[in-house]
């Protein structure tokens, strides 16, 4: 008993010495912790810790600099970067859009049912397309030169009409965005391998597939419009009335709707740039991929939230910049390269991919009790 | 004399260094039902939630049956035979009336975990009967009307042979004719040697049910004693007799002639009804009443976030959209709301944000739409200024890190950004301190002078009295008697809010008579 007694004296006065320090906000902390604590609490932890994992890998897989991976890394991360910048959108809001992936299978089958020059009658007869909007010759346009203007603006169009559907129904019916999105993934990947009974179609204008290809080193159309896309994103979020009422909505919908902002508008308006950017990221897979593919980034879901979450962007809302996801695409992308050169089996990556996303969670958990606590 | 089952002993309880309750004694004694009345703050409810084991004193002791009581829990509360009915109803609605009485100990089949749903239904049968009330113990509560719940959350509290009820405002959703039943069942459990504390702020009720009657204010035991010491209108001048603590600011400007707002006929089922207000230019108009006596519900459809079925609303002669903040706030309106935390304020997000939320597309432009943000911290900070808002960076400082008074100048400088010209304020002042008290009432006479109509929503009768030039006073949903400035009356204001005729009895002036 006496024992117990004497080891508790001294941590209650070092209890109480914390509280009376609290209110100035700082604990004494060695400068070793301090420098520790600064760099956990940065906006640019995720990128230090990139650089890190690069730095401890260069000796272990030598080949992670080679041109090729180097080249082989950006192109992986561009299209994956375009649609986490969707993501990010809703994610503000406190929604989310599971139906990214779906709109990507969607437009990358609209896209090249208008493209497309030629498409094979063993494959697509049982199609519902057959004979009126795909034919031997090709689809609605096929060799046509308006074939690629139409065709990108039709992929943008479902992007954005998906979108619209998922926006309206989350703004107006106050449906939960997990059920409304859910349900859109389902129905539209569905639909995209219906309209192809799950065939690929080829046969893309050229000019279409030049925007994944390098043009020059690392420099690619996919590369241009992802970094412009980012840039524009970037302003619409810190500059512009619809990014400040974005974050608004986000922290409290009761609060900003009394002050005047058009919640319902706003997160409609969310939803939409959350599927054109799904559709946008279609145009660079499928010009990658070289066709117009239903199944596409039917696997990439984990990908896109789990680098939003590794960026630090959280699912309550109200948290979130471009940068932080540029971060987080950058990370996972890494991740996801270095492992592959690990040899890895696709299993095993992604348990890691999983657990990286459990820690990235955890700590944007710790970093808020911090933040707490300095208050 | 009765045998004493329950005493407050000296009971002190702060909260954030302001005195809720301040030495507060008194005693419950076996077979009796305990009236508890005070204005909205007066402590009841701290007090109630002492007993209950949801707070612990400061200072002070509870004796439960001659022994030191100190539940640390609601539970512990609950095992030592104190139930407590609230005014909002704890039930589950998605379960059944036998379900919701016994979730707390559930009978089950021999030692096995499963519930012995025969014996649950029976033994709430037999509740039900002595309780007059006829319905299946299997029907969900969901199909109850209110005054049944009411009924089955007493059930639930004589489920656990509770020897101490407390019922906080027991009838405020409950018909005349339930009332008169809830009475009449209180009546046979104080008669069966049950102890009962009632809260309510219907006097009247008071008067007829309770036997003893304590009056709170400001969280001190004012006086007690038997109910037939306590006529109405005594218990409103002890309630209110309060000295006036807070420092007003001198009234300078007068109301111009021109209308600014004009409210006809407005109702809607069950909140208010029919409801005639006018806000001319530089008038400050308090609104009083009790809880729930629909001043913060007409507030909010004025503003247009809540409907209302009949009635208009003009704005200088135009009329206002219904349910439409945004065209409100075109036309000129801005609505502090009562709970700033919840719908006033971006707790999370940084003050300079705030202030400009409602103006934001002042400051952006028509084309790219994007926000000029320069212009905003230069005009925000102005406003910050004015209001001596005491912050250390606008623009990255969290709103939740401010002090209460604070957080309200921001609420308050965000519509000044916008220059409303008909400002709603609900509670502005509840809980912050003094000195920022002092400060809001400042910026209203400021606001008045420059021509702004101010509909003014407060619970405490001496800031209305010393910062209105005219008073409207609700009841149960309807406007009672609107007092010009020459006519203000604390003890006339308190009247009419809680439904008392303006003249006195015969019986009545004859004890005032006596009293002087």
């Amino acid at each position: 008993m006496k024992q117990t007694l004497v080891r508790k004296e001294p941590e209650k006065g070092s209890s109480a010495v914390q509280e009376a320090r609290m209110p100035q906000g700082r604990l004494p902390l060695s400068p070793q912790v301090n420098v520790a604590k600064r760099i956990l609490m940065s906006e640019y932890f995720v990128l230090y810790l990139t650089i890190l994992y690069i730095l401890i890998l260069t000796p272990i897989i030598p080949r992670l600099w080679h041109p090729m991976n180097i080249r082989n890394i950006l192109s992986n991360m561009w299209p994956l970067l375009v649609v986490a910048i969707g993501q990010t959108f809703v994610l503000i809001l406190a929604g989310i859009d599971l139906s990214q992936t779906s709109v990507m299978a969607m437009s990358s089958v609209v896209g090249a049912v208008v493209m497309t020059s030629s498409a094979d009658p063993i494959l697509f007869t049982k199609s519902p397309l057959w004979g009126v909007f795909l034919t031997e010759q090709g689809g609605l346009l096929g060799g046509s030169p308006l074939a690629l203007p139409v065709g990108i603006l039709a992929m943008l169009a479902v992007g954005l009409i998906i979108g619209f559907l998922n926006g309206f129904s989350v703004a107006c019916f106050r449906m939960p965005p997990f059920i409304v999105t859910l349900v859109s993934m389902m129905l539209f990947s569905a639909m995209a391998i219906f309209l192809t009974k799950s065939e690929n179609i080829r046969y893309l204008p050229e000019a279409y597939l030049r925007i994944s290809k390098s043009w020059f080193s690392v420099i690619s159309g996919a590369m241009i419009i992802a970094i412009i896309l980012a840039i524009i994103a970037h302003i619409l979020l810190t500059r512009t009335l619809f990014g400040k009422r974005l974050y608004a909505v986000g922290i409290n919908t009761t609060a900003s709707q009394i002050s005047g902002v058009p919640a319902r508008r706003t997160i409609i308006t969310a939803y939409m740039v959350s599927g054109l950017c799904a559709s946008i990221a279609a145009v660079l897979y499928s010009s990658r991929l070289e066709m117009g593919r239903p199944t596409l980034g039917s696997t990439l879901f984990i990908d896109i939230v789990g680098a939003n979450i590794i960026g630090g962007i959280s699912l309550a809302g109200g948290k979130g910049k471009i940068t932080w996801t540029i971060f987080g695409v950058f990370f996972f992308i890494i991740l996801a390269n270095s492992l592959n050169m690990l040899n890895l089996s696709f299993y095993i990556i992604d348990m890691v991919k999983g657990s990286v996303i459990l820690i990235a969670a955890l700590l944007d958990v710790a970093r808020n009790r911090i933040r707490k606590a300095q208050m | 004399m009765a045998e004493v089952v329950f005493a407050y002993k000296n009971i002190t309880k702060r909260f954030f260094g302001v005195h809720a309750l301040k030495d507060v004694s008194f005693e419950l004694e076996r077979g009796r039902i305990l009236g508890l009345v005070g204005e909205n703050g007066a402590g009841k409810s701290t007090l109630m939630n002492i007993l209950g084991g949801v707070l612990q004193p400061d200072e002070g002791q509870m004796i439960l049956r001659g022994a030191p009581f100190a539940p640390k829990n609601p539970l512990e509360a609950s095992s030592a035979g104190i139930e407590f009915i609230h005014q909002e109803l704890n039930l589950f609605t998605n379960l059944s009336v036998s379900e919701n009485i016994s979730i707390s100990r559930f009978p089950c089949l021999g030692t096995s975990p499963l519930i012995n749903k025969k014996k649950m239904r029976e033994s709430c049968k037999k509740l039900l009967r002595s309780l007059n009330l006829d319905i299946s113990p299997n029907i969900l509560v969901e199909n109850l009307s209110p005054g049944e719940r009411q009924l089955v959350e007493i059930a639930k509290a004589l489920s656990t042979n509770a020897d101490i009820l407390l019922f906080d405002e027991p009838t405020t959703s409950l018909t005349a004719k339930e009332t008169e039943n809830l009475f009449s069942i209180m009546r046979s459990l104080r008669d069966e040697g049950k102890s009962i504390i009632y809260i309510s702020h219907i006097l009247g009720d008071v008067k007829s049910l309770v036997d003893d009657i304590v009056v709170l204010r400001d969280g001190q035991v004012i006086c007690g004693g038997p109910i037939e010491d306590f006529p109405i209108h005594r218990m409103i001048n002890l309630m209110v007799g309060r000295e006036i603590s807070n420092v007003f600011p001198e009234r300078h400007s007068h109301a111009k002639d021109r209308v600014i707002l004009e409210a006809k006929h407005v109702s809607e089922t069950g909140i208010v009804r029919d409801v005639n207000i006018t806000v001319r230019e530089g008038e400050i108009v308090g609104m009083f009443g009790l809880m729930g006596s629909g001043r913060t519900e007409f507030a909010r459809m004025l503003f247009g976030v809540d409907p209302y079925k009949e009635g208009s609303i003009t704005v200088c002669t135009e009329p206002l959209p219904k349910r439409n903040p945004q065209q409100s706030i075109k036309r000129g309106l801005a609505f502090i709301t009562e709970n700033r935390r919840e719908e006033g304020l971006l707790m999370d997000y940084p003050i300079l944000e705030n202030i400009g939320l409602v103006s934001l597309p002042d400051f952006s432009s028509r084309m790219t739409r994007m926000v000029d943000s320069k212009r905003l911290f230069k005009q925000a900070n102005e406003i910050a200024t004015s209001l001596r808002l005491k912050c250390n960076d606008l623009k990255n400082q969290k709103v939740k890190s401010l002090s209460g008074g604070n957080q309200q100048k921001v609420v308050i400088g965000k519509w000044l950004l916008k220059h409303p010209s008909m400002l709603i304020m609900d509670e502005p002042t509840r809980g912050i301190d003094v000195g920022a008290k002092y400060e809001v009432y400042l910026i209203m006479e400021q606001l008045a002078r420059e021509g702004t109509g101010i509909l003014f929503i407060s619970s405490e009768v001496e800031e209305l009295m010393a910062m209105c030039d005219r008073i409207v006073v609700w009841s149960q949903g309807e406007v009672m008697h609107e007092f010009e400035k020459s006519e203000f009356s604390q003890e006339r204001i308190m009247r009419i809010a809680f439904r008392q005729s303006l003249e006195y009895s015969e019986e009545e002036k004859a004890v005032v008579n006596g009293q002087d």
